[in-house]
């Protein structure tokens, strides 16, 4: 192919991902922007009071970016697993495997579609979020390129599930065990100077953690952890990842016989 | 000229072991209308599917208009659509959008798209669905709908396995039509079908396979020329006990009182008629027993399956 008819068949992809994800928005964009209304609402103001600080900013300042975030790596997730394993489901993926549409071209458009919705949501929560607290911005190419980072990073995580998944329970199982555990325990809440020296240094090996804190220093200036750091480690994660999905869709498991 | 398909010593052992091709060849010239015919688990879709990359072949070549599917895959694709044998679309998406975005992955950009997305969903009468999503169609429609995707990039070589499954009478008529007209077109086309009066309408070539292997791959004409007895079914005035002896027939009562006479070809019905005559017998009505073909068919996979036929008769 062409790069132009390349370039065509991406977009053609990125534009289905992103009509599928807006066509069923009751289910894909408003209970992010209601649960974070509600965690604003009672972490941030009603409990957050009574917390007073963390980290040296108002409890809301501080649990505002963590949220983003953490509504930014449900939905890459979640878009890209549930729509990738649908059209495994529906074997609609034939339709991709009888076309010329090379396998980086597939994975790149999930994972933009993926993004896409992140990103929409991220921009929902930030919205909403304005509605509660006026929050500063430290750094913004930073915040920028730590939620673009991470987005892919979990858009491609949502790859690798829906190209292992062989049933519907097997799409749900990582972001309920892994994922939300994950995030909570990666200082969306809390700063883990809060934390005993031990588990302090177990948090350290959740790799959320350092998006996490990468992201609100680019809001706040603070964070946990070495922020140029965490974005190498990002990147690294990327690539790993991008390499697994792109050997699967080559061998073709669960999509091809 | 470069043949449309060329397949030679293709095999195929899925996962469990089972060895569903054992060495196929097949060649479908440019212009061909083809016709792959077998029983249930023959080997049909499985063959098909390696030719459009839906399933891993075990080892064999694989050309699509000279392009060989291990080293000029994309090119391979570019020339082939392909309409499967089950319903793989997006039961949720558009009827317009399903045919858009194939074109999509062809690299067709947007306009041109859609234009070709609405000539094709135009000749298959669904442009007036367009904008319902794919599960509300009937199945026929749902057919349709998938030989306009199959066709929205023009390619040079249609694949339908079985595309008339399930398709009423006179929409059957109405696609063979369809299928006629775009192989005058030019469009090489190869299908599998059960019903073997579809394949004995439509088709110039004929391959049988049967468990895994091709019992005989030869033309239409030739394939038919074989056939040196008819059936016929004769509907008499008056019941019969049994069915009267006539001098050089074959002769029997089906199960419903019906008067069956094997003709050899080129005896002629005549001396048939002739001789009920003289027994005074009148025949109402008459019909061939079965398509021709499927006679042909049953016979040739009966005696495969009896480990007679096995010897390849490839041409
Ligand atoms: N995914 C699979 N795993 C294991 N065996 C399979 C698989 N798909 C097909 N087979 C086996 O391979 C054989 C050929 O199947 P195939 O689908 O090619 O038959 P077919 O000729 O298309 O039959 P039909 O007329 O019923 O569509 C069958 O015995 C089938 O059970
Ligand atoms: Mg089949």
């Amino acid at each position: 192919m062409s790069p132009h008819a390349i370039l065509t068949a991406f977009l053609t992809i990125v534009i289905r991902e992103v009509r599928r994800f807006t066509r069923i928005w009751p289910q894909t964009m408003l209970p992010p922007a209601v649960t974070m209304t509600l965690y604003f609402i009672i972490f941030g103001n009603l409990i957050g009071s009574r917390i007073g600080q963390m980290g040296g900013f108002d409890y809301m300042a501080f649990i505002v970016p963590g949220l983003i975030m953490m509504s930014v790596i449900t939905s890459s997730y979640a878009n890209v697993v549930s729509s990738f394993f649908s059209m495994k489901f529906q074997r609609s993926i034939e339709e991709l495997l009888v076309s010329p549409v090379p396998n980086g071209v597939i994975l790149a458009g999930y994972v933009a579609g993926g993004m896409a919705r992140g990103l929409s949501i991220g921009v929902i929560v930030t919205l909403v979020s304005q509605v509660f607290t006026d929050f500063q911005i430290h750094s913004l190419a930073l915040v920028a390129v730590t939620v673009v980072l991470t987005s892919a990073l979990f858009s491609l995580g949502g790859f690798i599930n829906a190209m292992l998944a062989t049933k519907f329970d097997d799409i749900s199982i990582v972001p309920t065990f892994v994922l939300t555990p994950l995030t909570y325990l990666g200082g969306v809440f809390y700063s883990i100077d809060l934390l005993p020296e031990f588990w302090q240094g177990v948090s350290m090996a959740n790799p959320i953690l350092y998006m996490i804190n990468a992201f609100r220093y680019g809001f706040l200036g603070v964070s946990d952890v070495n922020v140029y750091a965490a974005l190498g480690m990002i990147l690294v994660f990327i690539v790993v990842l991008s390499v697994a999905c792109l050997r699967m869709l080559a061998r073709g498991k669960g999509i091809r016989h | 000229m470069t043949d449309a398909l060329l397949i030679s010593g293709l095999t195929k052992s899925y996962g469990d072991g089972f060895e569903a091709l054992k060495g196929i060849d097949l060649k479908v010239p440019q212009g061909d209308f083809f016709a792959l015919l077998g029983p249930n688990g023959a080997g049909k879709s499985t063959t098909l599917g390696i030719v459009c990359s839906l399933v891993n072949k075990t080892a064999g070549k694989v050309e699509v208009f000279g392009h060989d599917i291990d080293r000029e895959l994309a090119r391979a694709k570019m020339n082939l659509g392909v309409v499967p044998q089950e319903f793989n679309f997006n039961q949720f998406e558009k009827v317009f959008d399903i045919v858009t975005t194939q074109a999509g992955y062809y690299g067709i950009p947007l306009k041109k798209a859609r234009e070709s997305a609405e000539k094709y969903l135009r000749k298959l009468g669904l442009w007036s669905k367009r904008d319902s999503p794919a599960r509300m169609l009937s199945g026929g429609m749902k057919r349709r709908l998938m030989i306009a995707r199959a066709l929205v990039h023009e390619p040079r070589l249609l694949i339908l396995d079985e595309p008339t499954a399930g398709v009423d009478i006179e929409l059957r008529r109405s696609m063979w039509t369809f299928l006629e007209e775009m192989n005058r077109q030019g469009t090489t086309i190869i299908l599998t079908t059960h019903y073997l009066e579809e394949a004995e309408a439509l088709c110039r070539n004929i391959a049988i396979i049967d468990h895994g292997r091709i019992l005989r791959n030869t033309s239409k004409r030739e394939l038919l020329q074989q056939l040196h007895v008819e059936t016929f079914v004769l509907d008499t005035e008056k019941a019969m006990d049994s069915a009267p002896a006539l001098n050089g027939y074959h002769t029997r009562l089906d199960g419903e009182g019906a008067l069956e006479v094997d003709v050899e070809k080129g005896n002629g019905l005549n001396e048939v008629f002739a001789q009920l005559d003289r027994q005074g017998i009148r025949v109402l009505s008459m019909r061939t027993k079965a398509n021709r073909l499927e006679e042909l068919f049953v016979r040739m996979v009966e005696e495969n399956a009896e480990g007679q036929g096995l010897k390849e008769v490839n041409q």
